[in-house]
């Protein structure tokens, strides 16, 4: 009795352990919660240090006096370019995927069920390409773009993003755990290799592809390296480049804008978190 | 006759090399264009630029990288990445293992795993005015120090400038922790269940305490996940320029005046005889690294 006792205290001690780092990992989706629906009145009274010199310090209260939702009416139903901006973004994450599907998952498919001499060393060369930073790429992309007169549309952000090979190594995750004789079997009961590819592959590989696919959406939502270089023209501009623009004079409405940025993520966390993991996994496994 | 028998086989053989090779090539041959023509073709183009100069693409033989090592920005860059990494990854690794351990004696983990995961989708956008206002003169941090001084009576009013000063690089890190734990996490707990549990069972049965199973049976198994989360850890340190450009702009602080943001403003400035050579530096140091890493991934397993 005693010594079940002294677990189950032992075990609330981790889970309280454990809980307080994680509070404060939560600390600003609250504060980005709590100053959306902030009076700008009462923000501006917690937050005029920043404006003046003084040794005052900002101040926050979790629960407003006057909450209200002012800043979303105005952004939602007077700020028709806020609309813009979010369309952008979305367009240009579904863009991407869609194209990394079409393109990345046959490549997977080709990695994992075909092992003929030389792939393993193709494969390899994917893997570093796929852990080369964005800026020592940076330039080899312009030469390309500004070759094919793409700088300043939509597909110089695209183009190279449906070429990435992340979505490739997670995807090839998923079609690994098929085993090799099951293909030989269904090829001797004279099935080709697109039906292969489409009744077998897909369907049991597909766990890699829907990971890639939420960790590519949490990645391109908040993709900001690519359109700072590739675009000049800010009417393209995504949602991720635009929030920090909003000056401190409008912190209510630049709460309540990145709340509304932080929703798709958060949908997609919340209904994708078994494939996030697995695609966390994925990326670690080995070829 | 067993010559015969042979050469049966290697027809054989050959006819299946053709049947898996012809349509691994139509697999993948969409994807590897695109790599060609927009990674490969062009970095070797990169290549070739770094040995000429940017406008009149004269030959200059190695002197865009004789100007790159003498270049104090490059210098300043290269030396602040460095040292971003090597205080970030251990820390970020550490971090992880201190919050996997106690997490895979937990039966239901779920949701405090989630809690440590979510960072992973917040935008850097959404996060920035956050940041602000802790880190600001006279943001939450030093609002939160000096009512611990006053507790205490130990310090006065804190008021550390955390973004002008030298202290911004430590933000840098923590919000690069802040971000990235929760995946280290995730990849820390997977490899610590996968060790069978009879090695466990076993190990306590022959009398070994909760830290000598911990130090004998499951670090060592933990190998292969460490250059995982190393390679992994490595790759998402570059992304902290998001962080660093959205809070500080183009030219910050010296302290956190990093390799992206000297590539972003070379770029900026049209100077790619600079940035050739940069790329192809940084490429071939980082080339070396990833299969330096690959090599001892292999070794450990």
């Amino acid at each position: 009795m005693l010594k079940t006792l002294g677990q189950s205290v032992k075990k609330n001690m981790t889970v309280l352990l454990l809980l307080l780092p994680a509070a404060f990992i939560c600390l600003p989706v609250v504060l980005i919660i709590t100053g959306s629906v902030m009076d700008s009145i009462e923000l501006k009274q917690y937050l005029y240090p920043v404006f003046s010199d003084g040794d005052a310090f900002i101040r926050w209260k979790l629960m407003p006096d006057y909450p209200t939702f002012e800043h979303y009416g105005r952004l939602l139903f007077f700020t028709p370019s806020f609309f813009v901006l979010f369309w952008n973004s979305v367009r240009l994450v579904i863009g991407i995927l869609v194209g990394q599907m079409i393109v990345g998952v046959p490549a997977a498919w080709a990695f994992a069920s075909y092992r003929v001499r030389g792939s393993r060393m193709l494969f390899v060369l994917y893997v570093v390409l796929m852990l080369l930073p964005f800026q020592v790429t940076m330039l080899s992309s312009y030469l390309v773009l500004d070759r094919l007169s793409l700088m300043n549309t939509h597909l110089a952000i695209l183009l190279p993003a449906v070429f990435s090979t992340f979505p490739i190594f997670l995807s090839y995750g998923g079609f690994r755990a098929i085993p090799l004789q099951l293909l030989e079997a269904a090829r001797i009961d004279g099935a080709g290799e697109l039906r292969i590819f489409f009744t077998i592959g897909l369907p049991l590989g597909k766990s890699g592809l829907l990971s890639a696919i939420v960790l590519g959406f949490l990645e391109y939502w908040n993709m900001m390296e690519q359109p700072l270089a590739f675009w000049e023209d800010k009417s393209l501009w995504p949602l991720s480049l635009y929030l920090p623009e909003i000056s401190w004079m409008q912190a209510g409405f630049a709460l309540c804008a990145s709340f509304i940025t932080l929703i798709p993520a958060a949908f997609v966390f919340v209904l994708g978190q078994d494939y996030l993991e697995q695609g966390i996994i994925y990326s670690g496994l080995k070829e | 006759m067993a010559e015969q028998k042979g050469n049966v086989h290697k027809k054989g053989s050959v006819k299946t090399a053709v049947r898996r090779h012809v349509p691994f090539a139509l697999f993948l041959l969409p994807s590897f264009g695109g790599v060609l023509l927009f990674v490969l073709l062009p970095f070797l183009d990169v290549m070739k630029r770094s040995f000429h100069t940017a406008v009149t693409t004269e030959f200059t033989g190695l002197k865009n990288y004789h100007v790159i090592f003498h270049n104090q920005a490059f210098l300043l860059a290269v030396q602040n990445t460095i040292r971003f990494t090597l205080v970030c990854i251990p820390l970020l690794v550490l971090a992880g293992l201190l919050v996997a351990f106690p997490l895979s004696t937990l039966k239901d983990a779920g949701l405090i795993k989630s809690v440590y995961l979510f960072p992973l989708a917040m935008p850097t956008a959404t996060i920035v005015l956050v940041w602000k206002m802790v880190f600001y003169r006279q943001g939450f941090l030093n609002l939160l120090l000096t009512k611990l001084g006053e507790v205490t009576g130990k310090w006065g009013p804190v008021r550390i400038d955390y973004l002008g000063t030298g202290a911004s690089f430590w933000v840098l890190v923590a919000s690069y922790l802040w971000k990235n734990t929760g995946y280290t996490v995730v990849l820390w707990l997977a490899g610590i269940l996968a060790i069978p549990n009879e090695l466990l069972e076993a190990a306590r049965v022959d009398g070994a305490g909760r830290w000598k199973c911990i130090r004998y049976i499951i670090l060592p198994n933990l190998k292969g996940s460490f250059y995982t989360i190393v390679i992994l850890s490595f790759l998402n340190s570059f992304k902290i320029y998001r962080e660093a450009y959205l809070v500080a702009g183009s030219y910050p602080q010296e302290d956190i005046y990093l390799l992206q943001h000297l590539f972003n403003n070379w770029f900026v400035n049209m100077e790619f005889d600079k940035m050739a050579a940069a790329a192809v530096c940084v490429g071939i140091v980082l080339f070396g690294a990833i299969m330096l890493l690959q090599r001892l991934w292999d070794k450990a397993e």
